[in-house]
């Protein structure tokens, strides 16, 4: 219904059109009229952050946990740049973001005015898209086109960039009408005669393996439905990337674990000596195929991807599929079917044996310790102890990242919010935050390291202010563990300023944050503080003094192929594994 | 098989040049989001020319020279294919023998031997006097980029002081639109 109103009312009614409930802001000279606005309705909260980079990791967490588009809404200048980290992050995750951001007047546009940036030119190359609405007339319209490009095709980050006298101006509000862009159709449907190519291929397959990522999660719930039936129906092994956790469950009985540079030995080696690869939904990252001219050699690769773009970048395929992963894996359920394959059984049987044995390395084994906390085992208890709840864990990045993808598993999709493609450090509570307001009734942990807890450590206020009972669990190590590590590896153990020097105290911390603070060194003590943990009902720092030299293993070091990567164990000299043009890379 | 991320040699890999026509909408920043891209992605734009074609639909056509191995030109496609404001895009050197023109502007200076030289020049080329005083001329020079390369040589050895171009606009031949 067409309806007259000023600009900040029709933003505020354009997110009440696309239902959204929540969203996550930080107000300032810029967008005034727009939190006039919200200040009187009830339909949107407004959740305020301390820090407009939480903003957008928190609409992260939101989004990611729950299949919905994540908003924000920050002023112009500062606002905006300090959200461009977060937006960066959506990018690189395809997360579907919606980021709206005031800008000076339309008059004062580039006289440098006070918190005056060139908004839209800044976020260019980390959006999917951005606007600058110039006329009121264009509002309504930009506004229901920015959900449609973040939440369609490859999902991402748009910003939308809203003089202030566009706010104060009154014009005719239109609802969405059709979801029909005149440019941007992501194709939704693959080639059906390239899924029964696919099929024909996976048919013929000797040593299969299934490669999935966060294209599968990104679909929605029924693209994991689809594939752990397409699983169950060919038999073939199963590995995931970082993003792709919780897609197939970890208890499966066709699940290798994660693969890539912190992968398990079975995942990688099948990578390695497979036959026929089916990725579905992930992107041939450098952390996955380590050195690219000796990535599984000996494979013909099916990729699945909504992207065109993302097949044969990085490597050849012999059948690319684009489409959206629910829709071709339906098809190639339904083309599997007809034709009935007669399978290969007995080489079949001789790979899953292959696997076997490289599963018997137990490459994610560590040396157990009685009198300091190893970290796997950290983790390990933390999914013992809450495995039986509704629980969604997010992370920082670093060692603690990869030991919680290692040894916290995932039995279904949206449960595991990390930041892969960016790696951004402080991304964990700030996301969880967002997870939090999404399932205010789960159980959310960020699994964190005690440096990248410390970037967005202002946000433990925001989890105050609204009473959410997040669990930052840290991993302290007094190192940041994977600088650390590297320069281990890589530059003869010199620490190079990647010691945690002067930490703040974190149990005194949580309290003045109003939370509860709880340190444990003892293994003997973990599960009752960890327990602990568990049934305080409001926010929780967990300080959790670990083991500060272990390394996270297995790992591929950078410019070795996967069959070269090292165990924990290893009796190498790690100091040497990696030679000179390893040492280049990141 | 391309070689690793890192250590990729594109020496090794057949370099072509492609000529791709890309239609966009006429939008504020459309501009600064293509050679983005390019910029962003380390692929090289050799000419680019760009102007609204369909006034009422606000549409611009692009003529993008662009070099590299097969792969990058087809990424480079294919990138230009998930920007918002790109239509279409349609590479002129794989649909076949595309026409390709360039307009260039071309001031000598001088006096005597060189003036007459650079004027029965000009006259050879069929390039136009758009400008002439007693000691100067504008010439306009349009052909294929090999001709105007060709001219803007030898204006050189006859008093050349000044160039414009406006790189390469191309359509393909036959009776099909793109």
């Amino acid at each position: 219904m067409t309806k007259q109103m000023t600009g900040a009312e029709m933003v505020i009614q354009a997110l009440i059109d696309q239902g959204v409930s929540t969203i996550f802001g930080y107000p300032g000279g810029a967008v005034l009229p727009i939190y006039d606005a919200m200040f009187q309705q009830s339909t949107v909260k407004h959740v305020l952050v301390r820090h407009e980079q939480g903003a957008v990791h928190a609409a992260e967490g939101y989004a990611r946990s729950s299949g919905k588009v994540g908003v924000v809404l920050v002023t112009s200048g500062p606002g905006a740049t300090n959200a461009v980290t977060g937006l960066t992050d959506a990018l690189m995750d395809s997360i579907p973001i919606v980021c709206i951001t005031g800008q000076v007047p339309t008059h004062l546009i580039g006289s440098d005015a006070f918190q005056e940036c060139d908004t839209v030119g800044i976020t260019r190359s980390c959006t999917k898209h951005n606007y600058l609405v110039k006329s009121i007339d264009d509002l309504p319209r930009i506004m229901h086109e920015a959900f449609y490009i973040a939440s369609s095709g490859r999902p991402g980050p748009v910003v939308v960039d809203i003089p202030k006298d566009i706010q104060f101006k009154a014009g005719l509000y239109d609802p969405p009408k059709t979801n029909r862009h005149k440019t941007y159709q992501p194709q939704i449907k693959g080639d059906i005669e390239k899924v029964k190519a696919a099929v024909a291929l996976m048919a013929s397959a000797k040593k299969p393996v299934f490669y999935t990522g966060g294209g599968v999660i990104n679909s929605g719930p029924r693209a994991s439905e689809l594939l752990r039936e397409l699983v169950q129906l060919t038999g073939f092994p199963i590995t995931s990337t970082l993003m792709g956790l919780g897609a197939y469950p970890a208890s499966g009985p066709n699940w290798l674990g994660m693969l890539g540079m912190h992968g398990t030995y079975e995942a990688n080696l099948a990578m390695h000596d497979c036959d026929v690869m089916i990725n579905i939904g992930a992107r041939f990252d450098d952390r996955i195929t380590g050195r690219l001219d000796a990535f599984s050699p000996g494979s013909k690769k099916i990729h699945v991807d909504i992207d065109a773009s993302s097949i044969n970048k990085n490597v050849k395929t012999a059948v690319g599929i684009v489409g959206d992963c629910a829709s071709v894996l339906e098809d190639m359920l339904l083309v599997w079917r007809q034709m009935a394959p007669q399978l290969d059984k007995p080489a079949l049987k001789s790979w899953w044996g292959e696997i076997e044995g490289w599963r018997a390395k137990k490459s994610l084994s560590y040396r157990r310790s009685e009198k300091t906390i190893k970290p796997q085992y950290a983790v390990e208890r933390l999914y013992e102890l809450t495995k039986n709840r509704n629980t969604f864990i997010t992370t920082e990045v670093g060692q603690h990242q990869m030991w919680a993808a290692q040894h916290y598993h995932f039995e279904e999709p949206n449960r595991w919010m990390t930041s892969g493609g960016l790696g951004t450090m402080g991304y964990g509570l700030p996301a969880a935050i967002g997870v939090q307001l999404a399932h205010p009734d789960a159980l959310v942990i960020d699994i964190a390291g005690e440096a990248s807890i410390l970037m967005n450590m202002q946000e433990m206020s925001t989890a105050a202010q609204y009473r959410l009972p997040v669990k930052i669990f840290i991993l302290n190590n007094e190192y940041m563990g994977m600088v650390r590590q590297w320069q281990e590896l890589l530059h003869g153990g010199r620490y190079s300023e990647s010691y945690s020097e002067a930490l703040p105290d974190f149990v005194k911390l949580a309290e003045a944050y109003h939370g509860k603070g709880i340190r444990c060194s003892d293994p003997a003590d973990l599960d009752r503080a960890i327990q602990e943990m568990i049934d305080y009902p409001g926010p929780v720092i967990f300080d959790c003094i670990v083991d500060k030299k272990e390394n996270c293993f297995p790992m591929i070091p950078s410019g070795k192929a996967h069959n070269e990567m090292i165990l924990g164990d290893s009796d190498e000299d790690i100091g040497t594994v990696i030679d000179a043009k390893g040492r280049e890379l990141v | 098989m391309p070689n690793s991320a890192y250590f990729m040699s594109d020496a090794v890999e057949a370099v072509r040049r492609h000529t791709l026509a890309v239609i966009v909408d006429n939008e504020p920043g459309v501009l600064a989001r293509i050679a983005g891209m390019f910029s962003a992605r380390g692929y090289n734009i050799d000419s680019l020319t760009v102007s609204e074609t369909e006034h009422e639909a606000h549409l611009s056509r692009l003529t993008i020279v662009t070099s590299g191995p097969e792969r990058i030109i087809e990424q480079i496609k294919s990138q230009l294919e998930r920007l918002v404001p790109v239509h279409r895009v349609v590479d002129l050197t794989v649909t076949g023998d595309a026409l390709e023109r360039e307009l260039a502007l071309i001031k000598v200076v001088g006096t005597g031997d060189a003036r007459v030289e650079a004027l029965r020049l000009a006259s050879a080329f069929g390039a136009r006097t758009l400008d002439a005083t007693l000691t100067s001329f504008v010439f306009e020079m349009t052909g294929t980029t090999e001709d105007v390369e060709r001219f803007i040589k030898l204006m050189g050895d006859v008093g050349r002081v000044e160039v414009c171009r406006t790189g390469i606009v191309a359509v393909r031949r036959g009776p099909e639109p793109m």
